[in-house]
This record gives structure tokens, sequence and C-alpha cells, in this order.
């Protein structure tokens, strides 16, 4: 643990983001995620505290050359959740659950996501709210209890999680959007509580500028963020670019998880963010899901306003 | 007899021509868009009123062609067309609505100097 204690080095990213498997585990020192390292490491050293996991972009119903077999590949990244050390407390799924919003696309999601054993909270990604009447579906299914297009908030050991939607209403020419009643909505939401609480924002589309150009941002985050900058520290998990990506800025720390369905290219790698067909035995090295653990130790909380750089 | 035969085929031929005459604009006048590596193409287009324009999508990511208060389609998966006929002149700005930065125009133009054309 001493040395995952020391929070994750550039090399240990690297490593993260290379890693021939399907998932990365993060742990929350003092608030501030960190890398286990690979599954394989972290058998050796459990965590401590609490985890959950992230899965995102399963795309049931995708059945082209990147991935002919999306459900295969959505059964093995949630196989290796058994192998982990800690039995996770719970799943978030930051969106694209389906390929084309089709009941049955959501039926195989849940059937196989529910072998986990794990509740599961979600976003919508706007795959997901393809039907007739733009996200009904969605929202009959995975919208019990939230507000507006989908948001909500709930507090787990001491953090408290918050689920956005920046996927509906998109404007022609902009990026992801969250828009007023959902950033009102977070003000109010976010008043009164301790700066000390550790907070985790998930939404589908990053809330940070990933790649404008292809349409990899969302267009009112910074006002989101405002809200958030009084806090010692916040995570922020998205998917939708189907790769691992993270920045730290501030005491906020973001970062993308892979899609359990497809890859997607590098920005401004290929001419455009359709999926990669890559060498099948290649191809579940770019897949995945990440598994957060929150360490709770007074100490490690005291210290909550240093994050760790990078 | 013969007349009544030389009757019938002057008004089989004048219905077969009324028929063309009012198909003839749709047929003629269609235009394709494609989509593809998240691009409409061509991204501006420049029809006469009457024309239709039928986008299809040749991406592996569906997608979907939208113009605020004037046309939506449905999504549209790999090789998924939609189609709609552009009656009112005027510049429609349409974009896709599961990925905004992909964008396009359609300008229609009247369609005046063709109606001179004699029966």
């Amino acid at each position: 643990m001493t040395e995952h204690d020391d929070g994750m080095n550039r090399r240990k990213v690297l490593e993260c983001m290379t890693w021939a498997g399907t998932g990365v585990l993060w742990t929350i020192t003092g608030g501030v995620p960190a890398s286990l390292g690979i599954i394989d490491e972290a058998v050796a050293a459990p965590a401590k505290g609490f985890t959950f996991l992230q899965i995102s972009d399963s795309h049931m119903g995708f059945d082209k050359p990147a991935n002919p077999n999306v459900k295969g590949t959505l059964e093995e990244a949630l196989a290796r959740v058994k192998t982990l050390p800690v039995k996770p407390s719970f799943m978030i799924h930051t969106g694209d659950i389906s390929h084309l919003s089709k009941p049955s696309e959501f039926d195989d999601a849940d059937q196989i996501i529910s072998h986990a054993g794990l509740n599961v909270r979600y976003v919508p990604g706007e795959h997901d709210l393809l039907d007739e009447d733009q996200g009904k579906l969605y929202l009959d299914r995975y919208g019990r209890g939230t507000n507006g297009a989908g948001w909500y908030s709930f507090d787990d050991n001491g953090v408290h999680f918050i689920g956005l939607v920046n996927v509906v209403n998109l404007k022609a020419g902009g990026l992801g959007n969250l828009g007023n009643d959902q950033l009102e909505w977070l003000e109010e939401d976010l008043n009164g509580r301790s700066a000390s609480q550790p907070i985790v924002v998930f939404a589908h589309i990053p809330l940070w500028s990933v790649y404008p150009e292809w349409g990899w941002g969302t267009e009112d985050s910074a006002r989101a963020l405002g809200y958030l900058k009084r806090f010692g520290s916040v995570t922020v998990l998205n998917g939708h670019i189907h790769q691992v990506m993270q920045k730290v800025e501030g005491n906020v720390t973001f970062h993308t998880a892979r899609s359990t369905a497809f890859p997607q290219p590098a920005p401004g790698t290929a001419p455009s963010p359709g999926p990669i067909k890559v060498a099948d035995d290649k191809l579940r090295s770019m897949l995945g899901i990440a598994c957060v653990t929150f360490k709770q130790n007074e100490q490690r909380l005291a210290i909550i306003d240093t994050p760790i750089q990078k | 007899m013969t007349m009544i035969k030389a009757l019938t085929r002057l008004l089989v031929a004048g219905v077969a021509a009324a028929y063309l005459h009012a198909a003839a604009p749709a047929s003629a006048d269609e235009v394709a868009v494609k989509i593809g590596n998240f691009t409409f193409g061509p991204r501006e287009l420049k029809v006469k009123a009457g024309t239709t324009v039928t986008w299809t999508n040749e991406d592996d990511i569906p997608h979907t062609v939208v113009s605020q208060n004037n046309f939506r389609s449905k999504v549209l998966d790999t090789d998924g067309k939609y189609s709609f006929t552009f009656t009112t002149p005027g510049t429609y700005k349409y974009f896709c609505s599961l990925h905004p930065h992909m964008t396009g125009t359609v300008i229609v133009e009247a369609t005046t100097g063709s109606l001179a054309s004699p029966e």
C-alpha cells in the first residue's frame, strides 16, 4: 500500500493507459484519486475503504467490424469485476448503454450487467435517447427519482455523487450541453455542503475540453466547475471518447473510462472519431472498465486540499 | 371502332403525359448528401424549390439530420436514408443532433423562370 499511497506517477498513468486488460483500479486517498495499478497488482495489496466501478459505452446493438460481439466483451469486462480484491459497493454507468435506444438493446445490457450483482447508477449517453420520444424509454427504465432529463445526486460512504446529463438539447455547431435548469439544480444541490466533502461528478460527454473539433467537450461545463471550485476534492468521471484520458486541474481530477464495445481514435489522429478497427488480439486491450476506491483515512482527509500533481 | 381506338389512345397518352408532367420535377430534382467521417457532403447545397434531398449515412455510427422547426429525421444507422422535399425557398441550416459539430446548409431558390416553359 505504501507504494500506492504515493499516488500515481507519470509512468503508472501510462501503464494504466496501455495495460492490456479490462480494468484500472483507482483509489481516492484523502479525496484524491490515485491508481492502485493494474488489477493483478492490486490483488496483492487490497485497498481499504470503499470501492465503486465505472462502466461506460457498452453500445449494445453495435455490430460493425470494429467489434461484432459487444455483448461478449461486456460480459468479459464484467467477469473481471469478480477478480477484484474488494467487492465494489456499486457501479456507475456513464452512458451509451445501447447503440440505438432499442428496448432489446437495453434488455441485453441489463441482463449482462445484472450478473455483476451490483446496484447500478446510470446517466444517459446520446445513443440512449434515440427513441421516438427522445429519451422517454431511458427515463422510464433508469430515470426513477431523477430530475429533468435524468440528473440526480446521492451520498455514499461520505462521498457526494452527482450524475449529470449533457446529451440533451444539443445545439448545432456546439458540444455537450448541461443547460440552465440542470446548472441551477447543481448550484442548489451543492449549496451549504462542506467544502471538505469529496465530490464525484459523472456524466457521459467529458466535462473538460478534450477535443472540441470532434465535439469532445461540454459547452457550459465551466459554470458547473465554478460551483465545484470551493471543494477540496472533485473527481469528474466521463465516457463517450472510448479511451482513457486524465487531467488534473487544481483540485479537480478529470478522468474518462474505456468503452466495453469499441475503441475510438486519439484526438486528431483519424479523419473522424468513428470506431477504429484494430487487430482481433488487440481489441480487448482497448476496452475495459474503471474501478474507483475511496480510502477513508482521517489523516489523509486532513490534507484534502493538496491535490497530487501528476 | 377506329375512332374509339384513336380516342382511347389519345386519352391514355394524355393521362400518361399529365402523370409524367407531375412526376417529372420530383424525379429530375433529387439530390444526394452523403454522411461520412462525421461530415455532411456536400456541406452546403443549392437547390431549386421542389427538390428532394436524400441523406445517406455511410458511417459505422448513427447520425440524424435535424433542422430546427423544419425537419427532423429519425436516427439513421449505417446505410440509413432520410429524404426531405424543399418546397419553400430559404436557407435551411441543419445538424446531427447526436454529434452537433456536424452541420450543413441547404439553400433553396425559387423556381422562377422554369415556370415559363410552355405546356
